[in-house]
């Protein structure tokens, strides 16, 4: 039985396929990351192993510049990912503990609107509402537009971990007199922690990593990350731009490590 | 992005009905004024006259539709005969799209399905791996996609190394190249929700159809493929809205030669031209196309779930 | 007498150059990212006691754009190119300098006191300046690259090995050039005849691309790109066989400059600024940096003797005019716009 189950499951070639894929993924990064080590000044040739475009970045003339811009993504994805987080935690509840309600589609349709909306069409319909009620664009209105934008991707992993969690353990809280908000703060917040740290990461990198919409609505003067690195691509590619992807990529990687670690403590199961 | 979630989920209760208003309130009072409200601001500006070099100036004007659906000539004087140019910028746009599309479903389901078929403690591990790259910034992604695809680029050097060709393949500027780009943009969206539906799959209904003499192939297709179908359509949707916009594929890779919807937009409020209402005029009618997408499959999955009562 | 004068002058201005120094004074400047170099920024602190602030933007529409969306007021000065002067102007963004506000402004080579795109120097100073033009490997194709037909109609060597700027200023300009006819054009049989010489032209063309305009070139995917002249010296350094054209029917050349800005904060430091850049010291230090031409004379001294020899810089005697991309009025505009979408159409 378990054999012909295994066998009816298997088909030929989908393992080469999957295989495949991971190449075709991680070939570029792979380059990326050894050309960030090379000594040369051209993006094409190489000329050995060096650390000096790491070194550039620190400390090279534009080192001023990415810092900049560095604080300002990490700040602006704080702010947005823990803001986006809280209301997409408190949605959760709303929508999955709430039971039946006549606005439960539309609420769904409105928190998933940014996920179906192309991005170029958020960007420039962010533009035209803060230039149309006269807000002028900052570092504000990027923190106000990630928000927005990062809502449902806090929102999806939250919403999933809660269906997973049983209601009976809040029923047997309120059995024993605790009030809603103690079955709140004390029994479902807890639980659903590893769904909210994923929600928080998501949202997270995808205000760290946004640039169409932050292009659009960042003011003058204003650079995150990736429009910093769109804006010195213009003046011409230099290796130090694969030195902080590099790092941009290591970073990446630590968030999303811990959001797996995370989700895979599941304490529900 | 489980996005298998994002069909509404089925595990509700009412534990705080009560205070459903107060909980929803703060997402509600958000996207209202941050999603909805710019997109109605947006359609007023898309009946707007435009300023010249960028902004609009507040008097009604059809003129940016106009522009879209009217070819008046190069003087624009003329009397209207269709216009085909932006027809064909979106036209081609949808193509690309609709091919990455179809290159990630060719892919990424094989890929989902294998994820899913593995012992379940390996399974987040095997996603873990599709999404990492995509946590890197896209545009980095895009530039060393181009990179690596260069006629001297290190994947040619390598294909002539182990002496599979003799001459550098061609796929810089090419329709392939930017497909190949959006299929790297957006592949988990297309893995992660095929994988949810797999994975919920009941592997007993193949059973069944093997023991009624069906062969694989049959199994594949008259069995699983219907019972993931929302999974899939959810995919393809994920995938193709996404491509349908972008415009860092289509210039980095396919060598910007032509337009498409998304560099066309911003060259709108970026580039030259500054004309805002017509921005503001292609970017409604790409949404209401994308909305219309949506409907259909909204409508499909509603009589599917209808079907299996 | 002579002597106590002579004292008291000397004493007087060195008092005034020591509260200058000491002074609390701010200056902010709206520049391209990377185009002047730290120390002369520090150079001017110490020189004046003025704080300098620079923010950056990455292309002239974008400072437009955010000069039009409410940022005036928050900067003294900023470094528009040639045609965005006039545009700038044109928005009424620029404030205008008095004569005699600047002292400096005699240092201004006689070549460039009176530019088409700011008459008279009302409300600028140059910064520097350079061409567009566009560079072939002459490993390649070996015959003569002086013409503008290597881009709009190239020998069969050349067809579908050219990268063109994916802007619509310097190819039209460039288009123009070859045609021979004026940049604003309303002569519709001209610009008939444009429109269909681009579509034909088009064919030929491998791809439009300003951000990599120099990689392509370097790694030897394009034969033939259209690029700057400071990007061009790179391209050269990093691929030997890579040559700059000046074509015989001309090439497009541009200018940047520091322009005065309407509600300055700090209108006084902004003027102090500017004198400041057209030291020949000064603005030669830029060049050294940056690689350009300044506008400024007497600068001879000071520049890096390469930068007088570079063949990017120093056109031959048979090149054509450079011209400025010129800025048309709202009406001649759409129908170029208008070109420019149906070549990408």
């Amino acid at each position: 039985m378990a054999s012909k189950q295994f066998d009816i499951k298997t088909y030929g070639g989908f393992k080469g396929i999957t295989l495949l894929c991971l190449v075709v993924l991680y070939a570029p990064l792979i380059v990326v990351t050894i050309y960030s080590f090379n000594a040369s000044q051209s993006l094409t040739n190489w000329e050995g192993l060096s650390l000096r475009w790491y070194a550039d970045v620190f400390s090279g003339p534009e080192s001023a510049k990415f810092k900049e811009a560095a604080k300002n993504s990490f700040v602006i994805a704080i702010i947005a990912a823990v803001v986006s987080t809280s209301i997409a935690t408190l949605a959760a509840t709303g929508m999955v503990r709430g039971g039946k309600f006549k606005l439960r589609t539309l609420s769904f349709g409105l928190i998933s609107l940014p996920l179906m909306v192309p991005e170029i069409v958020t960007a420039v319909a962010t533009l035209i509402f803060f230039n149309s009620i006269g807000f002028d664009r900052g570092l504000m209105t990027i923190v106000l537009a990630h928000i927005a934008f990062c809502i449902p991707f806090a929102y999806l992993p939250i919403s999933a971990r809660m269906q997973g969690i049983e209601d009976s353990y809040e029923q047997a809280a309120q059995d024993l007199y605790a009030t809603k908000r103690q079955a709140f703060t004390k029994i479902l917040l807890p639980l659903m922690m590893p769904g909210i740290i994923s929600g928080f990461l998501l949202a997270f990198i995808v205000s760290l990593d946004d640039f169409i919409i932050t292009n659009f609505v960042k003011g003058a003067g204003v650079e995150t990350l990736p429009t910093a690195i769109f804006g010195s691509v213009k003046q011409g590619m230099k290796p130090n731009i694969m030195a902080i992807s590099t790092m941009l990529l290591g970073v990446s990687i630590v968030m999303v490590t811990i959001s797996y670690f995370v989700s895979k403590s599941d304490n529900t199961k | 992005m489980a996005a298998g979630a994002a069909s509404g989920g089925s595990a509700t209760t009412d534990t705080y009905k009560e205070a459903r208003t107060w909980l929803l309130m703060p997402a509600w009072v958000v996207l209202l004024f941050l999603s909805l409200a710019p997109v109605a601001m947006m359609l007023i500006y898309s009946f707007l006259t435009k300023e010249f070099r960028g902004g609009v100036i507040w008097e009604f004007s059809f003129a940016a539709y106009d522009q879209f659906f009217c070819d008046r000539g190069l003087f624009g004087d003329e009397g209207c005969t269709f216009e085909w140019t932006y027809m064909t910028i979106f036209w081609r746009s949808i193509w690309q799209a609709g091919a990455a599309t179809l290159l990630s479903l060719a892919i990424g389901f094989p890929t989902a399905y294998f994820i899913a078929t593995r012992p379940e403690n390996v399974r987040p591990l095997w996603v873990f791996l599709i999404t990492i790259p995509y946590w890197v910034n896209l545009l980095i992604r895009t530039v060393s996609m181009k990179f690596l695809l260069r006629d001297k680029g290190p994947l040619n050097d390598f294909l002539m190394s182990i002496g599979l060709i003799d001459s550098p393949l061609h796929i810089i500027n090419t329709n392939f190249a930017v497909q190949l780009g959006l299929f790297y943009s957006y592949l988990p969206f297309m893995v992660l929700p095929i994988y949810a539906a797999v994975e919920r799959y009941n592997f007993s209904l193949s059973e069944a159809a093997a023991d009624l003499y069906a062969s694989k192939f049959t199994t594949l297709w008259r069995i699983l493929l219907p019972a993931v179908k929302p999974g899939v359509i959810a995919g393809c949707i994920l995938v193709f809205v996404p491509s349908l916009g972008s415009f860092l594929a289509p210039d980095l890779l396919g060598g910007a030669k032509n337009f498409m919807i998304g560099s066309l937009i911003e060259e709108q409020f970026k580039g030259n031209a500054g004309n805002w209402p017509f921005g503001a005029a292609a970017s409604m009618i790409l949404l209401s196309l994308v909305l219309v997408i949506l409907l259909i499959f909204a409508r499909q999955q509603a009589k599917a779930e209808k079907a299996e009562g | 007498m002579k002597t106590m004068l002579k004292t008291t002058a000397t004493g007087m201005a060195l008092a005034l150059t020591a509260t200058a120094a000491t002074a609390e004074g701010e200056l902010v400047v709206y520049h391209w990212f990377e185009y002047m170099p730290q120390e002369l920024l520090d150079k001017f602190t110490a020189e004046t006691g003025i704080k300098v602030t620079m923010d950056t933007y990455d292309s002239n529409e974008a400072m437009l754009a955010s000069l039009k969306a409410g940022a005036l007021g928050t900067y003294d000065v900023a470094v528009p190119g040639d045609y965005m002067v006039s545009i700038l102007a044109g928005e009424g963004l620029l404030d205008t300098i008095a004569e005699g506000e600047l002292v400096n402004k005699g240092n201004i080579a006689p070549e460039w006191a009176d530019p088409s795109f700011d008459p008279g120097r009302a409300s600028s100073i140059p910064y520097q300046w350079g061409s567009t033009s566009f560079m072939v490997d002459t490993a390649v194709y070996g015959g003569d690259i002086d013409t503008t037909d290597i881009l709009f109609n190239p020998p069969a060597e050349l067809s579908g090995k050219i990268n063109m700027l994916d802007s619509q200023g310097e190819v039209l300009a460039m288009a123009a050039l070859h045609l021979g006819m004026e940049q604003c054009s309303t002569d519709r049989e001209k610009l008939k005849s444009m429109n269909a010489m681009l579509q034909e032209a088009k064919g030929h063309w491998a791809s439009f691309n300003s951000d990599t305009a120099k990689e392509v070139l370097v790694s030897g995917d394009a034969a033939v790109g259209q690029i700057y002249d400071g990007f061009g010296a790179k391209a050269r350094s990093e691929r030997a066989s890579l040559k700059y054209a000046f074509p015989t029917q001309g090439y497009v050349v541009w200018m940047d400059n520091v322009v005065l800005l309407r509600d300055a904060p700090n209108r006084i430091n902004a003027l102090k600024f500017m004198d400041f850049l057209l030291e020949p010291e000064n603005i030669a230090a830029v060049s050294n940096y940056a690689r350009y031409a300044s506008g400024v004379s007497g600068t001879a001294d000071h520049l890096d003797p390469e930068l007088a020899t570079l063949p990017e810089s120093n056109p031959s005697a048979e090149a054509g005019a450079g011209v400025f991309i010129e800025v048309c009025d709202e009406a001649t505009q759409a129908v170029y716009d208008q070109i420019w979408t149906n070549l990408k159409k």
